[in-house]
């Protein structure tokens, strides 16, 4: 199977410490990938590089064409990749519509129609805000506007960035279920989470991160169910 | 004083003050989008008075060559950015905007000028010649170090000031030029005479103060110009490039400058270095709007005019004085008021 994704060799560094070491992985068509570790393990530098906000060594590869530096973050989103960044970045004094007006920026204009009331379907939720300001919204509400943000852009590779943080258990679940959801509408999706459990529910397969540095990875279910990584991801006692 | 004295002098700085709005709006523009407090905004007044000026005289205006010069050179800088992935694309849209439209002007002013084509013509001319040169500044000036810091995008600033202003003076010369007013009717309301001149700048304001509202409310691109300005990261992230977003507000200033210029022209005599005086008093504007309120800065602006006017009537030593002295209390009530402020937060 030909990946739609992949790193290879991946090395990002902040001025001489090296956040992301070495790093390789991939990322097939239809699949969700989660890549789970604990606090500063480097899951957030390993997905801003990918998306080309900060500069990193190594070959990426994104539907079988070798991605350049050259090839900044606005060519990227052009090109079908998009992150939801663990800040979400909205533009929170605007509109929820033009939140999601703005995620299509680079989309093709003549599906717009069709995109937005999909997104609202999706997220009723954002329908009933649609003239609230973003800065105002609930947490949870916050996290399916960013969602509902870069699906306007019909992504081929959504990149997810702990979408659970923050977030009250029963609003964890709900946005689960839209990235299974999303997954069976034909999205891929590189997962990223501290919530192991939840992460390791509903990916294919699991990379695990320390230290800057992939030190396991395999099918979902198996990692799941391996006694080690149940001891440090998913809590004593699972 | 009697009321018709006062009810001129209203008229008078709330004329000013129309124009101190529109650049006050730009300098909020430009600061919002791109993080410039952006000095030379006086310059392109400046720019657009005399190049509005020389044409109605029907003369060619240096500017003209200077759009040129301006164009290559940013083409150039272009060119460097992208020496390792050249393609013929890219090589055809840049020069298409950097140099075939400055050419295109050239040929315009040569063919209108002669032909005195009215001071309609004159001021679309004028716009197209001073307009662009707002994206070329920015890519030339601002792009190449557009993550800097505020201070250092403001140091720059203050270069580019000075040098649009000595290059004003070769330019222009350093004798004022006056153009004729563009309307010369006058109405009287009750007991007060208006001048159409001063209808024509209060129609203007109005009509880009709406045009820009519609653009930052209705269009992708005004859209994503505010998105740039409310979260950079958010903006590169749905594929909006920022130095797109600066070159737009960098013309929409220039494009505001210039016609603030015209505005003027035919009542003031303009120095190569008035325009800078001009420029601080929507700056003054600018900073009791916070650099971030539309509305509080054209209010501010029609404020500044207004003290202007009735300062040059009682005290008229004092005038500037009193003007700029307006920034104080807003800037003691903004420290006492104001927490601090994330610049990159949601
Ligand atoms: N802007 C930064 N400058 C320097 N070091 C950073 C920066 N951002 C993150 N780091 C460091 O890089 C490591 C990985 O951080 P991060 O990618 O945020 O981890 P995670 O997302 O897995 O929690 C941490 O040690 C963190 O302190
Ligand atoms: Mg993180």
């Amino acid at each position: 199977m030909t990946a739609l994704f992949s790193l290879d060799n991946f090395t990002v560094s902040y001025g001489k410490v090296q956040a992301v070491s070495d790093v390789s992985l991939n990322v097939a068509k239809g699949e969700i990938v989660t890549v789970i570790g604990a606090n500063g393990a480097g899951k957030s530098t390993l997905l801003n590089a990918a998306m080309g906000l900060l500069p990193a060594r190594g070959r990426m590869t994104f539907e079988g064409q070798e991605l350049a530096e050259t090839d900044d973050v606005e060519a990227r989103v052009g090109l079908g990749l998009c992150l939801v960044a663990e800040k979400r970045h909205l533009f929170g004094s605007m509109s929820v519509e033009d939140n999601l007006v703005l995620g299509a920026f680079r989309a093709d204009r003549s599906a717009f129609e069709g995109t937005l009331s999909d997104v609202y379907a999706r997220f009723p939720r954002l329908l009933e805000r649609r003239q609230q300001l973003a800065g105002t919204l609930s947490g949870g509400e916050r996290q399916m506007l960013a969602m509902g943000r870069a699906l306007m852009s019909r992504p081929r590779l959504l990149m997810l960035d702990e979408p659970s943080l923050g977030l009250a258990p029963r609003i964890v679940a709900d946005i689960f279920t839209i990235i299974a959801d999303l997954r069976a509408a034909g999205v891929s999706i590189l997962l990223v989470e501290q919530n192991a459990k939840a992460a390791l529910d509903i990916a294919d397969r699991a990379y695990v991160m320390e230290l800057g540095e992939i030190t396991r990875s395999g099918a979902a279910a198996t990692l799941a169910a391996d006694p080690s990584i149940a001891a440090s991801y998913l809590g004593l006692g699972h | 004083m009697d009321l018709t004295i006062l009810l001129f002098l209203l008229q008078d700085g709330m004329t000013s003050g129309a124009i101190y709005a529109l650049l006050g709006v730009a300098l909020v523009l430009v600061f919002a989008v791109t993080r410039v407090i952006f000095i030379p905004q006086g310059e392109f007044v400046t720019y657009g008075a005399l190049t509005f000026a020389v044409l109605e005289a029907g003369q060619i205006p240096g500017t003209m060559w200077l759009l040129a010069g301006a164009g290559a050179l940013a083409f150039l800088f272009e060119l460097w950015t992208h020496r390792r992935e050249l393609t013929a694309r890219l090589l055809v849209h840049e020069a298409t905007l950097k140099l075939a439209l400055p050419a295109v002007v050239a040929g315009l002013t040569h063919v209108l000028v002669p032909m005195k084509a009215g001071p309609f013509v004159n001021l679309l001319l004028t716009i197209a010649i001073i307009g662009p040169l707002g994206p070329y500044l920015y890519r030339i000036a601002f792009q190449p170090n557009a993550d800097a810091s505020v201070l250092t995008l403001l140091i720059t600033a203050v270069g580019v000031h000075l040098a649009m202003m000595g290059m004003g003076l070769i330019l222009f010369g350093a004798e004022g030029l006056r153009a004729p007013p563009i309307s010369n009717a006058s109405f009287t309301l009750g007991p007060l005479p208006v001048s159409g001149q001063s209808i024509g700048v209060y129609l203007v304001t109005l009509g880009l103060i709406l045009a820009l509202w519609l653009f930052f409310d209705r269009t992708l691109m005004g859209k994503a110009l505010r998105a740039t300005a409310v979260n950079r990261i958010g903006a590169r992230l749905v594929g909006i490039r920022t130095s797109l977003s600066g070159r737009i507000a960098f013309a929409l200033a220039a494009t505001i400058g210039a016609i603030s210029g015209i505005l003027i022209v035919p009542v003031t005599t303009i120095y190569y270095d008035t325009g800078f005086i001009v420029g601080l008093k929507g700056f003054v504007a600018a900073i009791i709007g916070g650099l971030a309120s539309y509305p509080l800065t054209a209010a501010a602006a029609i404020v500044v005019g207004i003290v202007e006017a009735l300062a040059s009537f009682f005290a008229s030593d004092l005038k500037e004085i009193i003007v700029f002295m307006l920034i104080i209390p807003v800037l003691v009530w903004r420290s006492i008021a104001s927490g601090h402020h994330d610049e990159e937060e949601e």
